[in-house]
């Protein structure tokens, strides 16, 4: 098997009284893309969210276990979120680009890192949005607000604006459940196109969608991992019964 | 994990930044404190039953504030029986009758924000061309409540406004499902649910129009009256305006001055308890509130 | 009916306009709009009076100017203490401390810089008075505080929550996501709350009228008396004979200073959306 980037072990999470999430173990290789998939409020997206601790501002919520990236565990004492937030970037269910234009959203995170020189900035910036296959469509209005684009440019935008400070896990909160089809075929098409320098998670509920863009998938129910495996073994030969049902639309 | 470039560096930044932030709330409470421990220190020994209970006396050098509190009372609610009616009219017509978007609607709220960026001093003019002068009120509690409740208006249909926006639109549905037309569905569900935020709308307009001057100062307001008034039609003494009284009009500092200290005290007094209330009757609907 | 009275203020907003200016315009029978705008001495009560309300309106610009100086740095930083850093059992303290500041007579506000501020600042400074432009801007930032607070909080809270996410999702600090990502969105809202407060402070009477020091001339120093239109309206007009030149003189006065409440107004209006607004 091949180099592992994330482990998971051993994982709970508890909002205040209710524990969302049991006992998690899951290995995501690098340079892959993994698949969570399950029912709506099973947990996919408090386990996404747990990966880069964007949980960590719900009130009450408490985790148990370890996620190990680089050899650390994220959750261990004098583990500064900022930089695990940092290395491992996030994009979320609905574009949220933020009120500046196009190159200023880009450009964001490396002010916040601190770079100054101008035409470093403006390189990476342009090599960003190459990257998030968005550069042909912006190149001629890099100034113009980001508003001003369609949904599925914001979201290519977004995606941008996470690799800019080129982190070395993406995770990808159901980026394409808010656009149309075309938008969300360019979307697929670049998250495919990413895993040669980025290791992907991305949460979806879109069981054609995993099947599709992603390498590994790992299915969730009621806060627990029932199956994980290569995409093709977990749609064509799904070892549990729970599987198979939520994969033939037995519930869910 | 990695140290990364300059996060030391920023996270000073953030601590300093955030340091300004709290002194600046420790800043303003620590005034708030000193306001109340200069005024309440002073004036507290002032005050005793003589003095909320006599009339001034030997020029205002002696004696109590009885005419003045019983002065501010009856202008506030003169005030808010101006007000009242005034405000929750507006406030019903602006929620439950018109569409938000009409053009009768816009032309209210902007003349609502317009007349709440009034100076005082314009509404206390007002009433004196309006009040005093044209319709021959004379300087009276009458001509001052009018002035105040006019003032009033803005906070009291927003606050009524607020809490008719929080009643949930199934009750008014429920209600006009069992046949009630909407008239008797806003009098007797849409009121009732809304009567603890409406309350204490009106409470804190009352803080505030105990607390005016410039609007009573040309409109009710005497420095001295003999008597304690026999009608509307008779001006006043009232609180605020004893105090701005005492520190300009006299010929005794040294005397006049604690007086003024005692009547700031019953003036602070009154905005804490008003304050109080308003935040009791808050907390209480919301806990009772099951909806 | 209650269509009827529903326009209410807007029938009371007409008749203030309207009482203004027919009880203000007379007074350009005596004095040219120049001459009352520009001049530089008031001295109503002289033989002939003379309206140059000149330092009177500059009074109340470099006060309010002045008061801004101190609210607004206040109001914003505890404005984002409240929004971002209180604890929300903090917030409970804390709100009633703001309202209670909002709540307290301006008269009391005045006493207080009469019998603590003015001494404190005349022995400071060694000045002959401490009833100055700065005592007053300071008394009147003080009180323009509270409802800058209130607009920069709902302002800040109201700011969509998915670009903070966003924001820390980069790997921002708090600091630097409330700098770089929520101020700036909040912007339009902080614009706001400054012209209310510059509103707030321009209009307000007797806290001025009692600490300013009450010297009608044109303002060369922070540190010297002043007298600002309201003031000059309330400490005036109960010595103007009804009818007079003088009565409506005052009556112009406050023309001035309903044309600066209703910029100011204007302002806002055009920098927070009409419904959102709350009056206070």
């Amino acid at each position: 098997m091949e180099e592992i980037k994330l482990q998971i072990k051993d994982l709970n999470v508890f909002f205040g009284e209710k524990q969302v999430l049991h006992q998690i173990s899951l290995n995501i290789p690098a340079n892959k893309v993994t698949a969570i998939i399950g029912p709506s409020g099973c947990g996919k997206s408090t386990l996404l969210r747990s990966i880069n601790r964007m949980n960590d501002f719900f009130e009450g919520m408490k985790v148990e276990g370890e996620i190990i990236f680089d050899g650390k565990n994220v959750y261990a004492e004098g583990v500064d979120p900022v930089i695990v937030r940092r290395r491992i970037g996030m994009v979320f269910q609905m574009p949220n680009p933020f009120p500046k234009s196009i190159f200023e959203n880009v450009a964001y995170g490396l002010r916040i890192q601190g770079w100054r020189n101008k035409k470093a900035i403006e390189e990476q910036v342009i090599k960003s949005l190459q990257a998030a296959a968005l550069w042909d469509e912006v190149k001629d209005r890099l100034y113009s607000s980001a508003f001003d684009l369609s949904g599925g440019q914001q979201q290519r935008l977004c995606i941008a604006r996470a690799i800019a400070v080129e982190p070395e896990i993406l995770l990808m909160d159901e980026p394409a459940s808010a656009l149309d089809p075309i938008a969300t075929a360019r979307v697929e098409e670049l998250i495919r196109s990413l895993i040669e320098k980025y290791t992907i998670v991305l949460v979806t509920h879109n069981m054609q969608e995993a099947a599709r863009s992603s390498d590994y998938t790992a299915f969730l129910l009621l806060g627990r991992l029932i199956e994980f495996g290569p995409t093709n073994q977990i749609f064509t030969k799904p070892q549990k019964k729970e599987t198979e049902d939520y994969l033939t639309g037995r519930f869910g | 994990m990695i140290k990364e470039e300059g996060l030391k560096r920023r996270y000073l930044v953030q601590n300093i930044w955030f340091a300004i932030f709290w002194l600046s709330m420790i800043l303003i409470a620590a005034v708030l404190g000193l306001i109340l421990y200069f005024i309440l220190a002073r004036g507290i020994k002032v005050i005793n039953w003589e003095f909320l209970t006599a009339i001034p006396r030997r020029g205002m050098t002696e004696g109590g504030i009885f005419p003045a509190i019983v002065g501010t009372f009856y202008l506030v609610l003169g005030s808010i029986v101006v007000s009242l009616p005034l405000g929750v009219f507006s406030a019903i017509y602006l929620t439950e009758y018109a569409s938000s978007d009409s053009p009768a609607v816009k032309a209210i709220r902007t003349a609502i924000h317009c007349l709440a960026g009034v100076p005082s001093v314009v509404f206390g003019l007002f009433g004196l061309a309006v009040f005093v002068k044209i319709l021959g009120f004379g300087v009276s509690v009458l001509s001052g409540s009018l002035t105040l409740g006019i003032m009033s208006l803005p906070v009291v249909i927003t606050s009524v406004e607020e809490a008719l926006k929080a009643v949930p639109l199934s009750f008014r549905e429920a209600s006009l499902a069992l046949g009630a037309n909407r008239w008797t569905t806003i009098w007797r569900v849409v009121l009732p649910s809304s009567l603890p935020g409406i309350l204490t709308g009106l409470i804190l307009s009352v803080g505030r129009a105990a607390g005016e001057t410039a609007p009573i100062m040309f409109t009710a307001a005497v420095f001295y009256a003999r008597r304690l008034p026999q009608s509307i039609f008779d001006p006043v003494m009232a609180l605020p305006y004893h105090i701005y009284g005492l520190m300009t009009e006299g010929t005794r500092p040294d005397k006049q001055v604690p007086l003024a200290y005692g009547t700031a005290v019953v003036l602070i007094l009154l905005v804490i308890a008003v304050d109080f209330i308003a935040i009791y009757l808050r907390g209480k609907s919301r806990r009772t509130r099951k909806w | 009916m209650l269509f009827l009275v529903a326009f209410s203020s807007l029938f009371f907003l007409i008749g203030i306009v309207v009482i203004l200016f027919v009880e203000g315009l007379p007074v350009f029978a005596h004095v040219s709009l120049s001459q009352f705008l520009f001049g530089k001495r008031w001295y109503p009560t002289s033989s002939p009076p003379q309206f140059g309300a000149l330092p009177l309106i500059l009074g109340s610009l470099l006060v309010t100017g002045g008061g801004l100086l101190f609210a607004v740095p206040l109001g914003l930083f505890a404005g984002i203490f409240l929004a971002e850093l209180c604890p929300p059992r903090g917030r409970e303290v804390m709100k009633p401390i703001i309202e209670l500041l909002a709540d307290i007579p301006s008269v009391v506000y005045g006493f207080f810089g009469v019998v603590v501020i003015a001494p404190f600042v005349r022995d400071l400074l060694s000045l002959s008075t401490g009833l100055t432009a700065f005592t007053a801007a300071l008394i009147l930032g003080i009180m323009a505080v509270p409802s800058i607070v209130s607009v920069i909080e709902d302002t800040l809270t109201s700011v969509p929550r998915s670009y903070k996410e966003a924001s820390f999702a980069l790997g921002a600090t708090h600091w630097e996501t409330l700098r770089r990502a929520i101020l700036p969105a909040a912007s339009s809202g902080i614009g706001a709350a400054i012209v209310l407060g510059a509103g707030r402070i321009i209009g307000e009477t007797m806290a001025v009228l009692m600490v300013a020091g009450g010297a009608p001339v044109i303002p060369k120093s922070f540190f010297q008396p002043v007298r600002t239109l309201t003031a000059t309206i309330a400490v005036e007009m109960g010595e103007a004979s009804v009818g007079s030149p003088h009565y409506h003189s005052l009556f112009s006065l406050a023309i001035v200073l309903f044309l600066f409440t209703l910029v100011l107004n204007i302002l806002v209006e055009n920098l927070i959306p009409g419904g959102r607004r709350r009056v206070r």
